[in-house]
């Protein structure tokens, strides 16, 4: 059980502390409501451009790492397509820094062209480094254009081209802020060695004045249901062929996505899961294969995704997850295999509670999604998953007339 | 009114205290060492098995590893799936692997389960069996991972530069070939795990909060196997190191590569050289972290590359000082003549006392973070213990943090920063 206490500023910052006295250490985590899904078509990777400007000085701390540094802090922060998030541990005696830095970027950046100027470069730089200069470093590019039609789930959060961050104004920078990085669209974290009664009053101290702003209202277009099969090939200069597959799940907030989660572990979660033993160890057409799910906030996407052994085409491999897909949509699953993968999931739960930054880290995720107490109630969920629930979820996730393969040729490109 | 412009006061990192909590050893009826961390309020447990079974005893490449990554696969009553079922099933995870002295096995568990799950690692440390299957499987899915990574402009690079810094026949810097997987054959494992795993030098860390009948479980499951404690006679081989005569390498390894991997590199002293962790706090401003010098002016100031790092290689024998980079292809040259500034600045100014005073406390409040929970101190103990070190190692070098002076600073820079003595190398 996850104590936790929340209350609200009259600027409307929702304010969560969770104390723990066992670590001398305390975390301040900032969450702004405000990912890649935001972004406008033609301006993508801006939230996570904005992200590293957070970086570039504030309207009256010229520089934000050196205070925090020497007060024993560090920090960090990441951008998905649903949110960014800011994150500072520091000595608990320190805490007070935290609260000074980051109640000043919140208030209102410096706007530095500099900044700008060399971000730019840096995230081309990340961009570079992680999707250009790796082989099958594309393939999400791909894969969400295909799965994604509308939703602007469909580009990735460094952004569908580097162009766009090129081509990033200072104008943008400004607007994006006091749109979106205002007290009513964020949620501040303290945990660890701290008291309630202290977090309200440095709270009030530092974050009280800053100016609400509007309350940003999210709408988005809606993914339609897909209905139809859908097939992308290409060829790159990569020495395996490799599979991917993608299926439309729920959203993170339907009863549907601790179905899918679980039936992910049945799939791909480890040595004793169904594709690792059926295709790795006893057909022998891959030589890694992984099932997992993105996860997001808006309905996302069960993947399976592997190398094939050479020689082996794409066709005989794609009928092989053909095959242990229609087991597991036509099958009962076993009390036993249902159980392991709830005990995986709740050891999973444990371990990555065991550290106080990731306590504070879903406490600002679960409210984001609309109710912190999640913190404490998912495990329950998991673990009233029934066997017939993972049937009937199986079969509408699997059906065959709705899904998504890239089929990744190793190769000359013409 | 508040002023904004003030920073709030801070307690400077001289004035906490740190404290590594003590282990407590225990001793297993074969001599097998157990250090146990019994620590923190979650029901959680790690338990370490470490064998004197690196790729330093390996007479052929690719054996130890293979030896190692296999251990999982088979004895004879368990196949692959009926071990890793038996795990997973109690939500375990059983994690393997080899370094160049030592290799391991680590299991990560609830407490509740651990008694279902000791015996069955004492069966794969008393009865692998290494089932050719799953050698072949083995050798196949490695020859094809290694073909992905070779692809891979910094994994080409991180080989190399070991190979320059040690020799290409040490252990640290030798590195498989495809073909070294087809040489594999199950009889040299099967020696190599009789010698080095059934009949091993092994210890023992268990951290979390220990239920309090493990160390009977540990004595009932282990004491009795024909294990022993690493001693005297069973020193690591002795291997001579021979860097490179050649300084700079260029090397293509994609045409049409749009970055290039750089590293900077130069051979260093282990841990019981005295200017070890003294040099830790240079390279601390220099390239060890966000706010170090390198990290500033090549990436903050001139967007050179998404990170850039400086650090001293975590070897036995002999460490390295060696700088870490991916950069635009175009600004390759411009990277490194930079680096090789800061390295002249250093030399040449005396750091400034509020610089120090900022990796001081940067550095003190990681260590303090990194002391939470049994986790981090098992692995704090575990890197003492292993490089032949005690105690005393971690409170020196609080000292150290808190007291070097900024002209002990600048003498070791002019010691070891001297760009004549790095390798250089940039892989595309």
């Amino acid at each position: 059980m996850i104590h936790f206490e929340r209350f609200q500023l009259s600027n409307g910052l929702r304010v969560i502390v969770h104390e723990d006295v066992s670590t001398p250490m305390a975390v301040v985590n900032v969450l702004y409501d405000v990912g890649a899904r935001d972004e406008d078509p033609g301006k993508t990777g801006f939230a996570h451009l904005f992200e590293h400007l957070m970086f570039g000085g504030s309207v009256n701390i010229e520089d934000f790492e050196t205070p925090l540094q020497l007060a024993g802090g560090e920090n960090n922060a990441y951008t998905t397509n649903d949110f960014t998030n800011y994150y500072i541990q520091l000595p608990a005696e320190n805490i007070e820094t935290a609260f000074w830095l980051e109640s000043d970027r919140m208030l209102s950046l410096a706007f530095s062209e500099k900044s700008l100027e060399v971000q730019r470069k840096v995230v081309s730089e990340e961009f570079k480094e992680h999707y250009i200069n790796k082989p099958y470093g594309d393939v999400w590019f791909k894969m969400r254009e295909l799965a994604y039609k509308k939703h602007p789930y469909r580009w990735m959060t460094i952004g569908s081209q580097l162009s766009h961050i090129e081509q990033a104004q200072l104008t943008d920078v400004q607007q994006f802020f006091f749109k979106y990085y205002r007290p009513a669209n964020a949620i501040l974290v303290v945990a660890g060695n701290v008291k309630t009664e202290q977090v309200r009053l440095l709270a009030e101290k530092w974050f009280g004045d800053i100016p609400s702003g509007e309350k940003y209202k999210r709408n988005l277009p809606v993914e339609p249901l897909q209905h139809e099969i859908r097939k992308l090939e290409v060829t790159a200069d990569v020495p395996l062929d490799a599979l991917y597959k993608a299926f439309p799940m729920a959203s993170r907030t339907e009863p549907g996505y601790y179905v899918a989660d679980l039936i992910t572990e049945v799939l791909g979660g480890g040595g004793s899961s169904r594709l690792h033993q059926a295709l790795i160890k006893e057909k022998k057409l891959f030589s890694q294969i992984e099932c997992y799910h993105t996860g997001s906030n808006d309905p996302g996407l069960v993947v399976i995704e592997g190398k094939l052994i050479k020689g082996v085409s794409l066709a005989d491999a794609d009928k092989a997850i053909e095959e242990e897909l229609e087991k597991i949509r036509t099958q009962k699953i076993s009390e036993k295999e249902l159980e392991k993968i709830k005990n995986k999931t709740e050891a999973a739960i444990v371990f990555e509670d065991m550290s106080v930054m990731n306590r504070a880290n879903s406490l600002a995720i679960y409210e984001l999604l609309g109710d912190v107490n999640m913190m404490n109630t998912e495990l329950e969920k998991y673990q009233s998953v029934t066997a017939d629930e993972m049937l009937s979820t199986s079969r509408r996730l699997f059906d065959s007339n709705n899904s998504n393969t890239l089929y990744y040729h190793a190769g000359q490109p013409s | 009114m508040l002023n904004r412009q003030i920073a709030p006061p801070i307690k400077d990192a001289i004035d906490f205290h740190l404290e590594l909590p003590p282990y407590q050893k225990h001793v297993l009826r074969n001599g097998v060492e157990v250090y146990a961390i019994d620590l923190g309020t979650v029901d959680v447990l790690m338990v370490n098995w470490i064998f004197d079974a690196g790729n330093s005893y390996e007479e052929r490449k690719g054996i130890a590893a293979a030896a190692n990554a296999l251990l999982k696969n088979g004895t004879s009553t368990r196949n692959a799936f009926n071990i890793n079922e038996h795990f997973e099933y109690y939500g375990a995870h059983l994690g393997r692997a080899c370094h160049h002295e030592m290799a391991d096995l680590t299991l990560h568990c609830l407490g509740k389960h651990v008694n279902e799950l000791l015996p069955v690692v004492a069966e794969l440390i008393a009865d692998s069996v290494y089932p050719q299957e799953e050698l072949d499987i083995y050798k196949k899915n490695g020859q094809q991972r290694l073909q992905v990574s070779l692809k891979k402009s910094e994994f080409v690079a991180n080989r190399l530069i070991d190979s320059y810094l040690y020799g290409p026949t040490h252990p640290y810097g030798r590195y498989s070939s495809l073909e070294d997987y087809q040489l594999l054959e199950r009889e040299e494992l099967r020696e190599y795990y009789h010698k080095h795993y059934q009949h091993g030098a092994c210890r023992i860390f268990v951290a979390g909060k220990l239920p309090d009948t493990l160390l009977q479980q540990l004595e009932l499951h282990f004491g009795g196997l024909p294990l022993r404690a690493p001693g005297k006679e069973n020193v690591v081989p002795s291997y001579i190191i021979t860097p490179e005569k050649q300084k700079k390498y260029n090397i293509v390894n994609d045409p049409n590569g749009v970055q290039g991997s750089i590293r900077i590199a130069r051979n260093f002293p282990n841990r019981h050289h005295p200017d070890f962790q003294k040099v830790q706090v240079l390279n601390n401003v220099f390239g060890g972290f966000f706010g170090s010098r390198l990290m500033d002016n090549i990436r903050e100031d001139k967007g050179y590359t998404y990170g850039i790092y400086s650090y001293l290689v975590n070897n036995i024998q002999e460490s390295a000082l060696l700088i870490s980079t991916e950069a635009g292809k175009e600004v390759c040259a411009a990277t490194i003549e930079e680096v090789y500034k800061e390295m002249q600045l250093l030399c040449e100014e005396p750091i400034e006392e509020e610089e120090l005073q900022m990796a001081r406390n940067y550095t003190i409040g990681t260590i303090l973070g990194d002391l939470d929970g049994p986790f981090h101190v098992a692995s704090r103990w575990k890197n003492i213990l292993l490089n032949g070190l005690d105690g005393e190692y971690f409170y020196q070098g609080i000292r150290t943090i808190k007291t070097i002076t900024p002209d002990e600073l600048q003498e070791l820079a002019k010691k070891y920063l001297d760009p004549a003595a790095f390798f250089e190398l940039v892989v595309v």
